[in-house]
C-alpha cells in the first residue's frame, strides 16, 4: 500500500503529468476511485484495514482537491518538478505587477466610501478575473506546450496567481458586507 | 473454489444474511429508530404504537430511569430529575451550558473532567450518560422489533456538530451498548431518504431546523453520489426557542415575573408549544394561564406569532446565505429544497424559505423521520445488506480546525468545508534554543484569536533533541475520519519523537470516566463484565474471519502466491479454533495475528481497487458510451 501513498497526484488519478486537464474527467475519477476506497466501503472490515481505507480516501480527497484547482495544480505540478513557488520565503515580485496590485488595493479601499460602490467593484472583479484567466493561459503555455517550456516564467506565473487569487477573495468579502 | 468451504459448519459467511441495523436520529425533542425491512425503510413503533421517543430521561432513587413520554410527563412536577433536551448540552463545557442556563431548569454541578453533570435523585450525571438512556430504550426497541442483536447502527448529527459534540455523540452510543458505523450528517440523511441522487444531477438545499439546533447544507447529487458542498448552522437555535418566545410573550402578558417557579416556567413553555403547534392549523389560538394573579386568559394570533418568531428565521438565514457563498453558488440556482424538523411544520418557516430560495421546498416525507429513515438506509448499506455501489455519501467538516501560534493566534490547518476523510500536515519550529517540549493546542472555529475558538484539546510534545531555535521540525498531522473525529499527531522529524491524540479531553469523557461508567452500568444491569468482553471478541472475530474469508474468495488466487495464501489460510484456522472456545486472550491473540497475516493482502486489494475503479471507467466508456 506504500506504494499507492506514494503516488503522486496525477498518477493516483491515472492521469498524464500536464497542466491541462478535462476537469470533468477528474470529477468522474475522483467519484470512482472514492466508490471503492470511501471508509464507509469498509464499515464492517477489521480496523486496521479501516485505518488504510482512511488515509487513501484523504489522500484521494487531497489529490482532486489539488488537480482541480488551476493555481494548485500549478504548484504542484511545479513542485514535482523541483521547482518550489515559494510564496512564504520568497517575497521578491516582479515589480510592474507589484504597482498593479498596489494601484488595484488602492481602488479597493477606496470603493467602500463610494456611493457606486457595486459597480465600482464589479469594474475592479472583471479586471482581475481577466489578468487571472491571461495568466492561466499562459501557465498552461509555460507548462504544457512543447518547446516552449518555460518553468521560471511558470513559477513566476503561479506566485502572481496566489495574489490575484487573494485580491478575489478580498473582493468577494467586500461585495458580501455590502449586498 | 476450495476457498469458499473454509469457513466452520454453523458459521455463516453468506453474503445474502440480512443482517440487523438501524438507523437512530438522537433528537433534541424527539428520537426515533429505524431499520430497512423488505428494501424499505420505515421507523419502528414502541409497544403503544408510537413512533417518537421524547428525548426526555426522568431518574428516579433506587429504579430505573423513565424515558420518553412518561418522563415527559413528570418535567412538570419533577423538573430537576427530568432532563429535556440533553443535546443542546452535549459537547459543551460550563461556560457554554452558563449560556443556556437561564432556559434551563437543572443544577448543574462541576465533573472530574471539564464536562458539567446533572444533579439527580440518583447522583450526578454527565450529558452522554443521559443521552446513552435514550439510546438504549432505542436499541431494545429495535432488538425486540426484529428478533435479535443490532450488528450496528448510524446515529446522525446536526452537520454543525463540533468536534467535541461528536465525540460525546459517540460515546454515548458506546455507553448505550451501540456498535456505530458512522456517525451521519443529519442533512445528508435527509438527502438520502429523498432519494435525490436518483434524480438527475442537481444541487439541494437542505433545510434543518430542529428543537435545538438549526443547519443548512448543500448538497450535489450525481448519480447515487452525495457530495456535500458546504453547511453552516447554529446549534443553539430551534423550536425550543420559539417556545420560550411564546412563553416570554405569555408571561409579560399575563404579568408573570421572573420569580416563576422552574416548574412554572417549564409549564409555560409547554403551553408556548401547545400555541406555536396549534397555529399551524388555526389563525388564532386562546391560551388560559393558571399562574398569574389573576389567571390570565388571551390568544395569540398567527400574525402576531409570525412576528414573534420572524428574529429567530432570520437567525437561521444568515447561515444560509454563508453556505451559499462557501458553496460559490446563488440562492436561484438550487434545485430544490427539502425541510427537516419538526419546526419546519410551522407555516411561517415554510414561507420565509420559499422566499429566500425563490421556490417551494420539498416536505412530502414526515419532517420528524426523515432523517431516521435516511440513516436506516444507509445503515443497510453499511451493514453489508444492500450492493454497496447504489450510494456514496462525501461529507465535509463544518467548521475550521486549527492550532495555536505565538501570540494566542490560530492558524487554520484543515479549512471548514473540506471533504472528509482528511489529513493535512504542517511543520512548526522551535523559538527558544535547546527547547525540548513544544505545547500543541488544536482548536476548532473561524475566528483569528484563539480565545474566540473551541479549545479542543491541549497536549505537549516532549523529548525534543535540544537544538538552536528555528532548527527542529515538528511536523504535526491533523486527520478527520468519515465521522468527523479529529486525530493529531506530531512528531519531530530528525529524532521521530512522537506525540499522538484522539482528540477529546477538553469538553469530553476521559476514557477513564467511560470505563468507569460502562462496569457501573453493567454492574447496575447485573452483567457479567467478562460475558461481554468475550461477547464483543468474539464478534469482532467473527467479523474478521467473514471478510477475510470474502476477500480470499474475491481476490486470494490473484493477489496471494501459495505460501502466502497459506500464511493466512493458518492464521485464519487458528482464529477459528480460538472463536470456538471461551478463552478471552487467545481470542484477542488470533484476531492480532490475523490482523498482521492479512495486512499486505489487505493493501494489495486496495491498490487492485484503486487500478478496478480507474480501468473500469475507461471500459464503461467503451460498452456504455456514457
Amino acid at each position: 500500500m506504500q506504494a499507492a501513498l506514494d503516488k503522486n497526484y496525477f498518477e493516483l488519478f491515472g492521469l498524464p503529468e500536464s497542466f491541462s486537464l478535462d476537469l470533468t474527467e477528474v470529477t468522474r475519477r475522483y467519484r470512482e476511485l472514492q466508490q471503492q476506497l470511501h471508509p464507509d466501503r469498509f464499515a464492517s472490515a477489521p480496523d486496521q484495514q479501516r485505518r488504510l481505507s482512511v488515509q487513501m480516501a484523504a489522500l484521494v480527497n487531497e489529490a482532486f482537491q489539488t488537480l482541480k484547482d488551476p493555481v494548485r495544480r500549478g504548484r504542484y505540478l511545479l513542485g514535482l518538478k523541483g521547482i518550489d513557488t515559494g510564496e512564504e520565503s520568497d517575497t521578491a515580485m516582479n515589480p510592474a505587477f507589484l504597482m498593479e496590485q498596489m494601484e488595484l488595493r488602492e481602488s479597493l479601499e477606496s470603493v467602500r466610501d463610494s456611493d457606486n460602490a457595486l459597480a465600482e467593484l464589479g469594474v475592479l472583479e472583471t479586471g482581475v478575473a481577466d489578468a487571472f484567466d491571461a495568466r492561466i493561459s499562459r501557465l498552461q503555455a509555460c507548462l504544457d506546450e512543447s518547446g516552449k517550456e518555460d518553468l521560471k516564467m511558470a513559477r513566476e506565473t503561479v506566485r502572481e496567481l496566489q495574489f490575484l487569487q487573494k485580491i478575489r477573495a478580498e473582493i468577494e468579502q467586500i461585495e458580501e458586507e455590502l449586498v | 473454489m476450495a476457498l469458499l468451504q473454509i469457513s466452520e459448519p454453523g458459521q455463516s459467511t453468506s453474503p445474502h444474511e440480512h443482517r440487523l441495523a438501524v438507523g437512530i436520529d438522537l433528537g433534541t425533542t424527539n428520537s426515533l429508530v429505524a431499520t430497512v425491512r423488505s428494501g424499505t425503510a420505515d421507523t419502528l413503533a414502541d409497544s403503544n404504537g408510537e413512533h417518537l421517543l421524547p428525548s426526555v430521561v426522568r431518574y428516579r432513587a433506587d429504579a430505573e430511569p423513565v424515558v420518553g413520554r412518561d418522563a415527559l410527563a413528570a418535567a412538570a412536577s419533577d423538573p430537576l430529575n427530568t432532563i429535556a433536551s440533553v443535546k443542546r448540552l452535549m459537547g459543551r463545557g460550563v461556560a457554554d451550558i452558563r449560556h443556556l442556563g437561564e432556559t434551563l431548569p437543572y443544577e448543574f454541578v462541576a465533573g472530574e473532567s471539564q464536562m458539567p453533570r446533572i444533579h439527580t435523585a440518583t447522583g450526578d450525571r454527565s450529558p452522554v450518560e443521559i443521552s446513552a438512556e435514550i439510546l438504549k430504550v432505542l436499541k431494545q426497541r429495535a432488538e425486540s422489533t426484529l428478533g435479535g442483536e443490532l450488528t450496528g447502527a448510524v446515529i446522525t448529527v446536526p452537520a454543525y456538530f463540533d468536534d467535541a459534540q461528536r465525540q460525546a455523540t459517540k460515546d454515548a452510543a458506546r455507553l448505550a451498548g451501540l456498535h456505530v458505523f458512522r456517525l451521519l450528517n443529519e442533512p445528508t440523511a435527509a438527502a438520502v431518504a429523498y432519494g435525490l441522487d436518483q434524480k438527475p444531477e442537481g444541487v439541494y438545499a437542505i433545510y434543518d431546523l430542529g428543537g435545538g439546533t438549526f443547519d443548512i447544507s448543500i448538497l450535489r447529487l450525481n448519480r447515487g453520489v452525495f457530495e456535500v458542498m458546504s453547511t453552516a448552522g447554529d446549534s443553539a437555535l430551534g423550536g425550543d426557542d420559539m417556545d420560550h418566545v411564546v412563553a416570554s410573550w405569555m408571561m409579560q402578558q399575563a404579568g408573570i415575573g421572573g420569580d416563576a417557579s422552574r416548574g412554572e416556567l417549564r409549564a409555560l413553555a409547554r403551553e408556548g408549544r401547545r400555541v406555536k403547534e396549534a397555529l399551524t392549523e388555526s389563525d388564532v389560538v386562546s391560551i388560559e394561564l393558571d399562574q398569574g394573579t389573576p389567571p390570565w386568559r388571551g390568544e395569540l394570533t398567527r400574525d402576531e406569532f409570525n412576528k414573534l418568531i420572524d428574529p429567530l428565521i432570520d437567525r437561521t438565514l444568515v447561515p444560509c446565505k454563508r453556505a451559499l457563498r462557501d458553496a460559490g453558488i446563488k440562492a436561484n440556482e438550487i434545485d430544490g429544497i427539502v425541510l427537516v424538523g419538526g419546526s419546519t411544520r410551522v407555516r411561517r418557516v415554510r414561507q420565509r424559505v420559499e422566499s429566500f430560495f425563490g421556490k417551494p421546498p420539498l416536505a412530502n416525507i414526515d419532517p420528524d423521520r426523515v432523517v431516521a429513515i435516511g440513516a436506516a438506509l444507509q445503515a443497510d448499506v453499511l451493514a453489508g445488506n444492500k450492493s454497496q455501489e447504489e450510494m456514496l455519501l462525501l461529507d465535509i467538516t463544518p467548521l475550521s480546525l486549527g492550532i495555536e501560534i505565538m501570540g494566542g493566534m490560530t492558524e487554520k490547518i484543515i479549512p471548514r468545508n473540506s471533504t472528509i476523510p482528511i489529513a493535512k500536515a504542517q511543520d512548526f519550529t522551535t523559538f527558544k534554543d535547546g527547547q525540548t517540549a513544544m505545547s500543541i493546542h488544536v482548536v476548532q472555529g473561524e475566528r483569528e484569536m484563539v480565545d474566540d475558538c473551541r479549545s479542543l484539546a491541549r497536549f505537549e510534545l516532549r523529548g525534543i533533541p535540544p537544538m538552536a531555535a528555528g532548527a527542529a521540525r515538528i511536523r504535526v498531522t491533523y486527520q478527520v475520519d468519515a465521522d468527523g473525529l479529529l486525530s493529531v499527531i506530531a512528531r519531530e522529524q530528525a529524532s521521530g519523537v512522537e506525540a499522538h491524540v484522539e482528540v477529546k479531553p477538553s469538553y469530553g469523557l476521559t476514557d477513564n470516566e467511560i470505563e468507569t461508567m460502562l462496569k457501573d452500568s453493567f454492574a447496575h444491569a447485573r452483567e457479567d463484565m467478562d460475558a461481554r468482553n468475550l461477547r464483543e471478541q468474539q464478534v469482532d472475530a467473527d467479523r474478521l474471519i467473514e471478510s477475510v474469508t470474502a476477500a480470499l474468495a474475491a481476490d486470494g488466487e490473484e493477489l496471494l502466491d501459495d505460501a502466502e495464501r497459506k500464511t493466512i489460510l493458518t492464521a485464519l484456522t487458528n482464529l477459528e479454533a480460538a472463536r470456538q472456545g471461551s478463552d478471552l486472550q487467545a481470542i484477542k491473540q488470533a484476531i492480532s495475528a490475523t490482523d498482521a497475516a492479512t495486512q499486505e493482502f489487505a493493501a494489495r486489494r486496495m491498490d487492485a481497487g484503486m487500478r478496478k475503479a480507474l480501468t473500469g471507467h475507461t471500459l464503461d466508456e467503451f460498452t456504455s458510451g456514457k
